[in-house]
């Protein structure tokens, strides 16, 4: 080229980028403002709660010792108490409590998996106009508060409650039902709540599937109920996924529904917890319960999680 | 396909000697659509069809969206159950049967290729449903690979395939069962314009090589005069028309046909006279009286009809010397008023003094950027009676 480019100075420009690189951006604010709110509401109070299991319990206010020491020099001195883990190794009652937690959750799940599939992909396959109306009725109960509807299952389920009472009328039963304060009126509680977790992320993953996918397998020989296994069910594991991680992680913790319907024989870690919480007034151990719990159960299932997530987007 | 004979598609019968299926009566149709109706509601989408596909067929249903055609597909392959009527296969009756009991397979206009499955495992999948040999699979999955040449693509999922490729393995899993009725959904609708081209004539090619009869469902009309052996047009779910796309472009049986396929002039006419296998007819909107050849057709001495005359069958040449504006049958002067380039032929739009212009289509056969014909020139269009039409009202 014979012109010339005039010869403009470039380090006006180059420190200009710069400086606009310091100024936030719409898009790195907007980016910014979830882990704002995750190191605020989640890491902080994690950290805590990691910081008061690593102490000892004092009778004092607060009712732990200080991790941190001040002594001579200018840092304090860390002094981290691990007897805490140390005692949940010994004492069967967390083991056992840990894993009737995730027995019942899991258990949940499933009864939530095998009511809610089939409710979802009704309302999936439903007319459009009719959907709206079912979408609406699965999530109507969260209008009243959840307390309250724990404490109805209390009067449905009770010896003479509604359930028994319906049933004694009948004739179907002679002697009235002792379903309260066990295990299965927990069990009923928590797939009723947890249901609509369940339902929702379901139907969004049936309601995308192409129903030409499912004439192509039976045009190809598939009886129906194999065209759903082999095509609806695999396409359909992310929204199960989803909504098994929805149901059971919160369930695993559960402490009103256990609380209010359990029984003598129902053991679970939110219980537990609660127990070491407000009535030892063992605020280290407390914390290590919750710490465990989120280290043994909560950061696989996130792992896990995010690798299925991959690899659901690879395949769309 | 190593198990299918090697077929070639019948000669033309050109010396009579040799007919085609269709035109042999004492031949037996491979497929009977009898009486078809389905109805939604009050409304019927597919009103009363009757067809006859002959084996091997490439046979075409063509219309615009929402004549039917689709209906009349789905219920072929059993997703829809016909309101009135039977459907016969290789004589016996498919009405009742479910789809997934029925020696019909379809290629899907989205493919519905599964996404969790590769494409193996894609075409596999109807075999394992009719409990084949896991080697006798294998062998009949990898042959069929080869044919739509797919062979090094096996263990893709569907979404690493481009648009093309996706279309060859819908074809694969929908021949790999050796369907007696293989029926396309706009088979090359979602492919781009020269794929497409291409794609069809690979398809014709593969259909000659398996032998398998195929029903297809278009709403372009080129395509399915490439493609068919026959092909039925379709209007508001009725059967306009069955026939070679040869006699469908240049037989229309009716107005409709005549003016659904392809480009025409059509006039209303009302014959004057008929001189041996001539018509003679007069229009209020040419000036000129018009010859066509009537084709053994039933007409009386002042029968209201249409006439019609295909652009292409028109010559124009320039004609500076003036005149008469009718100087003779089948004969009009008149002025260009549009010309659209289209490369191998031209489209010139002549006013001739009537309600409407006249479209005449002239092939580029000389190289030249000088138009021979441009705006308002001059022409004299003249035609033949045996390129003109004459239709019923």
């Amino acid at each position: 080229m014979s012109t010339r480019a005039p010869a403009v100075p470039a380090r006006p420009a180059w420190v200009m980028a710069r400086l606009r690189r310091l100024v936030p951006t719409g898009r790195g604010l907007a980016i910014a403002a979830p882990y704002a709110w995750l190191v605020l509401f989640f890491l902080v109070p994690f950290v805590v709660v990691l910081k008061i299991s690593l102490s000892q319990m004092v009778i004092a206010q607060p009712p732990y010792t200080s991790l941190f020491v001040w002594e001579d020099g200018l840092l304090p001195a860390v002094r981290p108490y691990f007897g805490n883990y140390g005692w949940l190794f010994q004492d069967p009652l967390y083991w056992i409590a840990y894993l009737s937690s995730v027995k019942i959750a899991l258990l949940s799940t499933l009864g939530c998996l095998l009511i809610g599939y089939p409710m979802a992909y009704a309302i999936a396959r439903a007319r459009p106009t009719a959907r709206a109306l079912l979408l609406l009725l699965v999530v109507l109960p969260f209008w009243t508060s959840f307390l309250l509807r724990v404490y109805a299952w209390i009067g449905i389920l009770k010896n003479k409650g509604l359930l028994n009472a319906a049933l004694l009328a009948t004739g179907i039963i002679d002697q009235p039902l002792n379903i309260l304060h066990s295990n299965a009126a927990v069990y009923i509680g928590i797939v009723y709540s947890y249901l609509p977790f369940m339902i929702l992320p379901l139907y969004a993953t049936l309601e995308k599937l192409n129903p030409e996918l499912l004439e192509a397998a039976t045009d190809l020989g598939a009886r129906p109920w194999k065209a759903f296994v082999t095509v609806t069910l695999p396409l359909s594991l992310p929204g199960i996924l989803a909504g098994s991680l929805l149901v059971f992680i919160p369930a695993v913790g559960e402490f009103v529904i256990p609380a209010l319907l359990g029984g003598p024989e129902t053991l679970m870690i939110g219980h537990v917890l609660w127990d070491e919480f407000f009535s030892n007034r063992d605020w280290p151990v407390a914390a290590t319960v919750a710490i465990v719990l989120i280290v043994v159960l909560v950061a696989p299932i996130v792992l896990f999680q995010r690798q299925q997530l991959r690899a659901s987007e690879a395949m769309t | 396909m190593p198990e299918a004979t090697a077929r070639t598609r019948p000669a033309p019968a050109r010396d009579g000697t040799s007919l085609e299926p269709w035109e042999d009566p004492d031949a037996e149709p491979y497929v009977r659509i009898e009486g078809v109706t389905k109805r939604f509601g009050g409304f019927a989408a597919v009103d009363g069809v009757d067809l006859a596909i002959y084996r091997s067929e490439l046979f075409a249903l063509l219309g615009a969206s929402g004549c039917g055609k689709t209906t009349l597909l789905r219920m072929l392959a059993g997703f829809e159950q016909p309101s009135e009527g039977r459907i016969l296969l290789d004589g016996q009756d498919m009405t009742e049967l479910p789809p997934h009991a029925r020696p019909v397979n379809m290629m899907f206009q989205s493919y519905a290729l599964f996404p969790h499955m590769t494409v193996a495992q894609n075409v596999a999948y109807g075999l394992k449903q009719d409990g084949v040999a896991r080697r006798e699979i294998r062998r009949r999955v990898d042959a069929m690979l080869e044919l739509v040449q797919l062979g090094a693509w096996a263990r893709r999922k569907p979404h690493q395939l481009s648009g093309g490729q996706r279309q060859r393995v819908a074809l694969a899993r929908a021949l790999v069962k050796r369907p007696k009725l293989l029926l396309l959904d706009e088979p090359l609708a979602a492919l781009d314009k020269k794929l497409r081209e291409q794609t069809q004539f690979e398809l014709m090619n593969i259909q000659d090589e398996v032998g398998v009869t195929f029903v297809v469902v278009t709403h372009d009309q080129e395509e399915a005069m490439t493609l068919s052996t026959r092909m039925a047009v379709m209007d508001q779910g009725r059967v306009m028309q069955v026939g070679t796309p040869t006699r469908i472009y240049e037989f229309p049986a009716n107005s409709f046909t005549a003016d659904f396929i392809g480009s025409i002039n059509m006039v209303r006419a009302r014959v004057l006279r008929i001189e041996g296998d001539t018509a003679i007819l007069e229009t209020p909107e040419l000036t000129c009286e018009l010859a066509a050849a009537h084709q053994g057709a039933d007409l009386r001495e002042g029968q209201e009809v249409r006439a019609a005359v295909r652009p292409e069958k028109i010559t124009a040449h320039r004609d500076d010397t003036g005149g008469a504006a009718a100087p003779a049958r089948n004969t009009l002067r008149g002025r260009v008023r549009d010309v659209g380039y289209l490369g191998d032929s031209s489209v010139y739009r002549v006013d001739v003094g009537g309600e409407r212009l006249i479209e005449v289509t002239q092939p580029n056969v000389l190289r030249s950027l000088a138009r021979e014909i441009d705006w308002d020139d001059p022409v004299v269009l003249a035609w033949a009676p045996q390129a003109a039409l004459v239709l019923p009202q």
